[in-house]
């Protein structure tokens, strides 16, 4: 279980709880926060407050392996190496994920430079499912996507959540959040949450 | 060993080349009298300058007075490094890591190479210890500020994948890894280019200097093959250390970006 109490971060103040197997819509009109507030949970920004994974302070843990169980993943994710593959630890294991999402499997040579927008975000999606986190937090993760593809990504999420896997996804169709969420959280321009269900 | 000394009147025909330059100018329009009438006020005053502290310098021999015109050296270097920065380190890391790293590096392959190759009595002596420091200082200055330069602008282009890798669970370093190394590329890449083009495009300063001052050639090569290589040992070093220095200052002990502390000029 991931809690997260009194996490303050420029002008947002939150706290809640997330299950494990649970996923939490985060919505909210754009630059309200939501970005800032996974990059917080994600301890990807200096930030105050209490966020515990089972118990355990995640100041007792490096922040990397932190960020090995509570994973953020950028709406779009950045490359640092000049092909796809240099991107993955073990590029065949990612294989079945990389087809999965409708993307071809000789792809692992292909230069970051010639990838459309949504392919990046499909294959940084598949490079954070790689981790086999505890606790995913998805910005926006199908804003680039076709509808195919978004529902391709949306079952493959549905099945890690089966799993144990806790997500935490923001997005700016309602829909998909009430489709995803067990719960929605509505951010407001204060900085705060309402918790709805859909 | 025997040379031609020159009077300040020997001085006066050449200087008309300088005036020869501001007709030019304004014959032209150039607009450039002034800044070259200025210039021109500036260097001979400089130079002057410095030939009359040299050599009280030489005559004094003092332990301190030497450390004290080094450590003007230093601080005139970490100066320039801090102006030749497109972005800035906020406060005193602006010109303490320049200029710790310059008095390091220069300081350093400077006092190696007095007391083991040069020797002079005693081993401070400011006919030695200054002019090799002022050839060390000049070029470590230029590494230390590519390489600072090519790490600040590179971050704040690169933020996304560096903070791809740090959001997967990257360590700082790792994350930060492929700038660093560009970094240090650039901050190399002058002596490299100096050294592989020195002889066949360029006689170097101190030793046509030497080779007018009555030093036989081959003397003053093996002078001057001194000099380079402590130049780039110099520069590696300090190349090294202010890069490192800098990624250290621009991320924190969470293993976050920290582009909060870059400073960028108006």
């Amino acid at each position: 279980m991931l809690t997260v109490s009194g996490l303050k971060r420029l002008h947002i103040s939150v706290s809640f709880d997330l299950q494990d197997g649970e996923c939490i819509a985060l919505q909210g009109p754009s630059g309200v926060g939501k970005t800032l507030l996974l990059r917080s949970i994600a301890d990807l920004d200096p930030n105050e407050g209490t966020v515990k994974l089972d118990g355990m302070l995640r100041e007792a843990m490096p922040a990397p392996a932190w960020r090995q169980r509570v994973t953020y993943l950028a709406a779009e994710p950045g490359w640092w190496s000049d092909t796809v593959q240099e991107h993955f630890t073990v590029w065949i294991d990612a294989l079945p994920l990389v087809t999965r999402l409708g993307l071809p499997d000789d792809c692992g040579h292909w230069p970051i430079q010639r990838l459309s927008t949504g392919e990046k975000q499909r294959l940084g999606l598949v490079r954070v499912l790689m981790l086999r986190s505890r606790v995913l937090l998805l910005d926006e993760p199908t804003s680039a996507l076709d509808s195919a593809s978004a529902a391709a990504v949306e079952s493959l999420i549905a099945e890690r959540i089966a799993n144990g896997t806790s997500v935490v996804w923001s997005t700016h169709d309602d829909a998909q959040a009430r489709r995803v969420g067990s719960r929605i959280f509505a951010m407001g321009p204060d900085g705060g949450i309402q918790e709805s269900r859909p | 060993m025997t040379y031609i000394q020159l009077s300040y009147g020997d001085l006066a025909l050449p200087a008309l080349l300088v005036v020869m330059d501001g007709v030019l100018s304004l014959v032209l329009r150039l607009k450039l009298e002034k800044q070259l009438a200025v210039a021109t006020v500036r260097m001979v005053v400089q130079l002057v300058l410095v030939g009359y502290v040299l050599t009280f310098l030489f005559a004094a021999v003092s332990p301190l007075w030497t450390a004290l015109a080094a450590s003007i050296m230093v601080l005139f270097a970490s100066r320039e490094i801090v102006a030749r920065q497109k972005r800035r380190l906020p406060g005193v890391w602006s010109y303490g890591l320049g200029a710790g790293c310059t008095l390091l590096a220069a300081g350093t392959v400077t006092i190696f190479a007095l007391l083991t190759e040069i020797r002079p009595d005693p081993w401070y002596h400011p006919r030695y210890s200054l002019p090799l420091l002022g050839m060390i200082l000049g070029n470590t200055m230029t590494g230390i500020s590519l390489g600072l330069d090519v790490l600040t602008n590179s971050l704040v282009r690169e933020r996304a994948a560096v903070e791809a890798c740090l959001a997967l669970g990257g360590t700082r370093y790792q994350a930060l890894l492929p700038i660093i190394r560009d970094a240090l590329r650039s901050g190399f890449m002058p002596i490299l280019n100096s050294m592989a083009a020195i002889g066949l495009v360029s006689l170097p300063g101190m030793m046509t200097g030497q080779i007018l001052a009555g030093v036989e050639p081959v003397d003053a090569v093996k002078y001057q093959l001194l000099i380079m290589f402590l130049i780039a040992g110099g520069t590696g070093l300090g190349t090294l250390a202010a890069v490192l220095g800098g990624a250290h200052l621009l991320t924190d002990h969470r293993h976050r970006l920290r582009l909060d502390r870059i400073l960028t000029e108006e």
